[in-house]
């Protein structure tokens, strides 16, 4: 399995993959990039038998094409039938050339991998999560899987073992035509991040303009909320993409989401369908939204968010 | 500048999908096909570069015949020829067997940049350009929400979890570009009109080598299995009569959130 890190850290996913792969059979991690090293301990803790670390700087700085080299060599050595990575930015980009190299099946959006008649098979939902379809590798070994974010709940092994770390110091080929990071652009959102918060107040086109957002910001500030958008609002720039929840944009799991003027898309709600309980505020009566609301509201979100707050402030006062 | 775009025909993502039961294929019939509205904005970025740069756009979709639909609307929207690969031995072909019928129509044209939509609205993988660009050696600007060329390079803003890093990639290169790149044109009338005198070209798996190679015959991977998912509990909404807000409030309160 592809291991993301940050600055010598797993990312979650890099812990959900190895949960479901030390489940499956030998996990063998690849971490890549400077300071990988210091995800080994880590790594092990969640089921990682051998860890590969490769630090060349080149793994920050040129985006997929040095980590499918590795990924290509260490294929021919490891001889893995099955290759997880995750359904992000950089796992994305990776496993999808790596499968043109190798000529084999990349299976994207899954949320389960099973084993399937002597194989593996990996479950993804369609149609906004509404059916689950289970697709199977028809050519030759390795089958590649993309795992979505949040699909699974990362757990430490039960009996941890002493990380086996194997440094790779080849040299990384930088002479091709290669996409190059320049530069790094963070753009800060307040309050709680979206991944963590336990509950988010989303909007929606059906909030009119961007402007609409504050009353957003203002409910969210009361009940100490994260604020999310659909793909519409973004990609209109109302808010920055780090708001984005959905297939492309975050998934998220918190304990109530509320989404305020979303109608409900495949592309949100395959985002925020893991939520416990899910709140819909909308002026359509079909939108798909309520079909997955324990409460849903039809009426006006302009009306109806202002007097939420008010009843929030009063209720909170008592 | 010579820029090709990949387009793909997909069902109208506003009408409910439906797979078929024995073949697990989307089912087309009886539903709008539509330019995937991810890719008009892939043909607005090529649109937007020869404007400035000078140059063409060329247009590549692989489908049905009926694709040529899709590929007209981009011609309308102003690119200047379209491609389709349509063949019967394509049915069925995977993200990678796509790749490779796409790659194989277009390696010996010369482009500067092949654009195309993060994803397709409808199979939501997002492995094509990828796959794309390895196939052809070429680097791959992914995610960009802002594209611009300049000195034989191209420059993207590339989305990220955090915001976005700046990233560069000499030409030719393979961009993929998000919906918030552009507000993507609406053909005008002249347009439409002008693009039923423009070329498709059509062809098939013998014209671009792949006979044998392509579609069924080259599958990688096969879904097996449709089922419905755990629906979630059917839950209570309720008409906003001015208690609407008040509601939510008891809602949240017995949720502890407030």
């Amino acid at each position: 399995m592809f291991a993301e890190t940050a600055d010598g850290v797993p990312k979650p996913i890099a812990l959900e993959l190895l949960t479901k792969a030390r489940a499956l059979g030998a996990a063998v991690a690849v971490a890549v990039g400077p300071g990988a090293g210091r995800a080994a301990e880590a790594l092990a803790k969640y089921g990682a038998t051998r860890i590969y670390v490769h630090e060349d700087e080149a793994f920050k700085d040129v985006v997929a094409t040095p980590a499918v080299d590795l990924l290509a060599r260490l294929f021919e050595k490891e001889r893995p039938d099955l290759m997880l990575f995750g359904m992000t930015y950089e796992g994305r980009d990776i496993a999808a050339r790596l499968s043109a190299r190798l000529g084999v099946a990349l299976i994207a959006n899954a949320t389960d991998v099973i084993k399937r008649n002597g194989s593996f098979a990996a479950v993804s939902p369609v149609f906004g999560g509404s059916m689950l379809v289970t697709t199977v590798p028809k050519a030759q070994p390795p089958v590649l899987i993309l795992l979505r974010p949040k699909a699974i709940t990362a757990e430490p092994a039960s009996e941890p073992v002493a990380p086996q770390v194997e440094k790779i110091g080849d040299p990384v080929d930088t002479s091709k035509p290669a996409a190059r990071v320049l530069r790094r652009e963070k753009q800060k959102a307040q309050g709680p991040r979206l991944d963590d918060a336990t509950v988010i107040v989303s909007g929606g086109r059906g909030l009119g303009a961007p402007e609409n957002f504050k009353m957003l910001d203002e409910l969210a500030g009361e009940i100490g909320a994260a604020v999310g958008a659909s793909r519409a609002v973004v990609d209109a720039g109302w808010k920055p993409y780090s708001f984005q929840i959905g297939q492309t944009g975050k998934t998220v799991k918190p304990s109530v989401y509320i989404a305020v003027g979303i109608s409900g898309a495949m592309q949100h709600t395959v985002g925020m369908k893991g939520a416990k309980t899910i709140i819909a505020i909308n002026k359509d009566p079909e939108a798909p939204i309520f079909k997955l609301a324990d409460l849903g509201v039809i009426g006006d979100v302009h009306k109806i968010v202002p007097q939420l707050i008010q009843e929030v402030r009063a209720r909170k006062g008592k | 500048m010579n820029v090709v775009v990949c387009v793909k025909q997909i069902p109208d993502p506003n009408a409910p999908g439906k797979l078929h039961p024995e073949s697990k294929r989307l089912v087309r019939e009886g539903v709008d096909l539509i330019l995937d509205p991810g890719d008009e904005h892939a043909v607005e970025a090529g649109l937007q570069i020869v404007e400035k740069e000078g140059g063409e756009v060329t247009v590549v979709s692989m489908g049905p015949p009926k694709a040529m639909d899709a590929i007209r609307r981009a011609l309308a929207m102003g690119a200047a020829r379209g491609i389709l690969i349509t063949d019967t031995a394509l049915e069925s072909s995977d993200a990678l067997s796509t790749a490779r019928a796409i790659a194989a129509a277009i390696k010996d044209r010369t482009f500067d940049l092949l654009i195309c939509g993060t994803e397709s609205t409808d199979g939501s993988s997002g492995a094509v350009p990828a796959q794309l660009a390895e196939l052809l050696g070429l680097p791959l600007l992914s995610f960009a929400k802002r594209l611009e060329v300049a000195d034989g390079k191209a420059v993207i803003d590339r989305q990220t979890d955090e915001g976005y890093d700046v990233v560069e990639a000499p030409l030719p290169a393979v961009v993929t570009v998000t919906g918030g790149i552009n507000d993507a044109r609406y053909p005008a009338l002249r347009g439409i009109m002008q693009a039923k005198n423009k070329e498709i070209k059509q062809v098939g798996i013998a014209e671009i080598g792949l006979e044998g190679k392509a579609g069924k015959a080259a599958l990688t991977q096969e879904v097996v299995e449709v089922v419905p998912a755990e629906a979630r509990k059917a839950g209570e909404v309720v008409e906003d009569k001015g208690d609407g807000a008040k509601r939510i409030a008891d809602f949240l309160q017995a949720l502890k959130v407030i």
